[in-house]
């Protein structure tokens, strides 16, 4: 095993490791303001890939300029996700929220695989096979391209989080609702924005991969397990853990790719994944309990 | 040591995240004895409820309970040699009927099902709740949880029985109601009164209900330094 | 004295004649089912009662005990595999590898549980930490050529022989999975009434209150995990024998683990009668829908997961608790 070898495996997991934080991202606000553990989050952002797929397909618009479309579409439909599906059991017990996405997500998969079969479909573009080459460590431009709209858009969620009067709504809603709703802060409001950005996220996501990923129905639930990981280590409601236990798990994943043969190489991260929920359910990041 | 005292707190401490809530609190109960524990929000009252149900772990001190050492046992191990607590925001079994909510405790003592039954009736009967036996739990109003979350510590038929605020959130009319249900209690039982005060986790007062009235730092916790109390 | 105590018991309520007599009319047409309803349909049936046998072994734990499992998949799985490697292998007969299947899952069991558990583990997190259980095993069958990897394993059928659970004909499997599913409803209805039964419902209620009257909340999870693991690993076994084939995705695939959980929930879970119920309504939905598109058979999961969205907005405690509050409404209005 060579040292180029090594590098360029911990290169690639890094690339998709930023892929797994944009959608980790989405995953752990929801979870952090409405305590909702989405599991529609993978269908969410295979609706993204649908969205890039017809915009390419239809319009031939170029796939990363697709968010556009994207957002503004996932935004909405988080929206009205949240607003008449989660909102009305939001004092439900845990787990009958859990059920809730649970059926949505079947639901968005299998209309999907009626309305358009269960075909995989492929985004091509003219720049597929560009690499460039550092060393004998080769880079592909469209995971590059990906990785850099996952780090722009959670650069600018987190800008949104820290700077701005909306995100500071949002993280008070999270902390403290009760107090949210003392202070005026109409904390309805806060959820639905929340969840529209939430799945905004999932969104571009779906649009950052579709370009070298096989855009199909249930393609959601590959990722959505993996972020499932990705939260619970950085610690569920943190943004920048997530961000940073993307990265980590996108390099377990191809790490454990060199030690595990095929289907085996997200052992690793899964056993990574029991270990955190059984010791430190809080996260690597996130305060004790 | 004496083996044979009823339960004994001897300077227990505890914090959390290096805040204490609980320092060198100490204090003994006789039996036969109704304790009053009393000290302004987050003087830490609940916290040593918890110490001493099992609830938490002290960081260092020692409770004892009829000779037998507590710390370290586990709730349900407290609660089988006989201290229940009540707890400060109630508990009900939402789903369960009043009825199965009171049985619950009735099975500390036995597994029979006629046996847990009868008790569980004679308990609803005591606290005034059988009109509602068959409700669901969750159907109950404030007071009436209140009575609930009483009959099921008094189905596990305690030899110490621990009430964490079983007046919070209720009105003057409903405490009445509550404070004659307590009554009743301590009238089958025979019991005396004593009151402990603690602040910022700290014991300031121990004596009889008249004494610690007149103490100054518990006037001084609860109304600031400087304020009297007009005597009669 | 008592003035408002019934005069039947109100925690071990038993069942009147009439009813009694009721349930052995419909168990006893069921026995001549068979006979009079073509193949497929005594699929469906035998498929109805498969799906609640594991359907009350996630309830036990999921809808009683309040332990919210999204993983029983490795139940069924390591069901499904110990016995059918048993007897590929070793021409061990299915039954005695059910023991065996029964042994291995309980004992996964309780390892998952008393890790969860022992840590305070509730909730969502252990919903997840079921789910990533079930999928490493999922994982590990996918790549583990000694049981087959991803192609799955295969069944000789010998021929119709009792000893091997064998049958040409599907008639015996309607009776294994029918009485095995009385039993499990038997088995469940009697725990309900002891002390076990309460306890278990004042844990799902609330820990710590279950605790503070003396319930020891981790030794009752324990239980009901072992009852749930066991009862869905038999299942397991059972639905390996029937179908002659098992691969990772049918077994520890996440829908499997879905498929098992639905039921009781829509059903009304925590309660006897849930899984049937549940099994009732989807079981001849999923089969009929998959017959009639075919190709684009995830239609049926498409229904489902409307009817889940519906149930959980709309009959948060599934169909039995719909019925429960028409009879409670009944019942207070008579007086």
């Amino acid at each position: 095993m060579s040292f180029t070898y090594i590098l360029q495996t911990l290169l690639d997991g890094l690339l998709m490791g930023g892929i797994y934080g944009l959608v980790a991202i989405g995953l752990t606000l929801i979870f952090g303001v409405m305590k909702v553990i989405n599991f529609a989050h993978g269908a969410l952002m295979m609706l993204g890939m649908y969205a890039t797929y017809w915009a390419f397909a239809l319009l031939h618009i170029d796939p990363y300029v697709s968010i556009v479309i994207t957002i503004p579409i996932l935004f909405l439909v988080g929206v009205c996700f949240q607003k008449f599906l989660i909102n009305p059991i939001i004092d439900a017990p845990e787990h009958n929220q859990l059920l809730l996405t649970l059926g949505v997500s079947l639901f968005l998969e299998n209309i999907v695989v009626f309305l358009w079969s269960p075909d995989y479909r492929v985004v091509k573009t003219p720049y597929e096979f560009v690499y460039f080459y550092i060393g004998d460590v080769s880079i592909s431009l469209l995971r590059l391209l990906a990785f850099c709209l996952a780090m722009l858009v959670a650069a600018v969620v987190y800008l949104v989080l820290t700077k701005t009067d909306l995100g500071k709504a949002i993280r008070a809603s999270s902390e403290e609702p009760s107090g949210a709703l003392l202070v005026g802060i109409n904390v309805r409001r806060i959820y639905w924005t929340t969840f529209g950005i939430g799945a905004a996220c999932a969104g571009v996501s779906g649009t950052a991969v579709a370009p070298f990923f096989p855009v199909y129905p249930t393609v959601g639930g590959i990722f959505v397990i993996t972020a499932f990981m990705v939260v619970v280590l950085g610690g569920m409601g943190s943004v920048i853990g997530a961000f940073i236990g993307g990265l980590i798990v996108g390099m377990a994943d191809s790490v454990g790719g060199l030690f595990f043969p095929g289907a085996m190489k997200n052992l690793l991260s899964f056993v990574i994944f029991i270990l955190i929920l059984l010791f430190r359910p809080t996260g690597l990041f996130g305060g004790s309990k | 040591m004496e083996s044979n005292r009823f339960l004994s707190v001897l300077n227990v401490s505890k914090s959390f995240r290096g805040l204490a809530a609980i320092s060198n609190v100490s204090l003994e109960l006789n039996p036969g004895e109704i304790l009053g524990l009393i000290g302004p929000n987050g003087a830490g009252k609940t916290t040593l409820f918890n110490l001493i149900t099992g609830f938490l772990r002290a960081d260092s001190g020692e409770i004892e309970f009829l000779g037998k050492n507590l710390v370290g046992l586990e709730p349900h191990q407290i609660c089988k040699m006989g201290i229940t607590r009540t707890f400060q925001i109630v508990k009900p079994f939402s789903h369960l009927s009043t009825l199965e909510n009171v049985a619950v405790g009735c099975y500390n003592r036995t597994a029979d099902l006629k046996e847990a039954e009868e008790k569980a009736w004679e308990i609803v009967q005591f606290v005034g709740l059988n009109k509602k036996a068959l409700d669901p739990a969750s159907s109950l109003t404030t007071p009436d949880r209140k009575r609930l979350e009483l009959a099921r510590a008094l189905a596990t038929v305690p030899r110490l029985l621990l009430l964490d605020e079983v007046m919070s959130g209720l009105n003057p009319t409903e405490e009445h109601e509550i404070i004659d249900l307590v009554r009743k209690i301590r009238e089958a039982m025979g019991l005396s009164d004593r009151i402990v005060v603690i602040h910022h986790g700290v014991c300031i007062a121990d004596g009889d209900p008249r004494t610690v009235g007149e103490d100054n730092s518990v006037i001084e916790a609860y109304l600031g330094k400087g304020a009297y109390l007009a005597k009669d | 004295m008592r003035e408002h105590q019934p005069q039947e018991s109100c925690l071990g309520r038993g069942l009147s004649w009439q009813k009694w007599l009721i349930i052995g009319l419909i168990v006893a047409a069921l026995h001549f089912l068979p006979w009079t309803f073509p193949p497929q349909y005594v699929h469906i049936m035998i498929m109805i009662f498969l799906f609640t046998i594991m359907g009350q072994g996630w309830n036990i734990l999921g809808g009683y005990a309040g332990q919210f499992s999204f993983g029983h998949s490795l139940f069924f799985g390591l069901g499904a595999y110990t016995s059918t490697l048993m007897f590929v292998h070793w021409g061990l007969s299915p039954w005695i590898g059910m023991v065996f299947s029964c042994f291995i899952g309980i004992m996964m069991g309780l390892f998952v549980g008393y890790l969860s558990f022992r840590f305070g583990l509730s909730g969502p997190f252990f919903a997840l930490i079921m789910l990533a259980f079930a999928e490493v095993f999922h994982m590990i069958s996918i790549s583990w050529k000694a049981v087959g990897a991803a192609l799955g394993l295969l069944i000789p059928l010998k021929g119709t022989s009792i000893a091997l659970m064998q049958f040409v004909d599907k008639k015996p499997f309607y009776f294994i999975t029918l009485w095995m599913m009385i039993g499990a409803l038997y088995l469940v209805w009697r725990m309900e009434k002891t002390r076990m039964g309460l306890y278990f419902l004042a844990v799902r209620e609330d820990n710590d209150a279950a605790e503070a009257l003396g319930v020891n909340t981790l030794k009752y999870k324990m239980v009901a995990m072992t009852l749930s693991a066991g009862l869905t690993s038999i299942g397991g076994t059972i639905y390996a024998q029937y179908l002659l084939y098992i691969d990772p995705d049918i077994t520890f695939g996440v829908m499997n683990s879905i498929e098992i959980l639905i039921r009781p929930i829509i059903g009304g879970p925590g309660t006897v009668l849930g899984p049937l119920l549940g099994s009732l309504v989807l079981t001849p939905l999923a089969e009929f829908t998959r017959l009639a598109f075919q190709s684009y058979g995830g239609v049926y999961l498409m229904i489902y997961g409307a009817i889940l969205v519906g149930v959980i907005m709309f009959l948060p405690d599934g169909i039995m608790g719909l019925a429960k509050r028409v009879f409670y409404k009944m019942r207070k209005e008579v007086g």
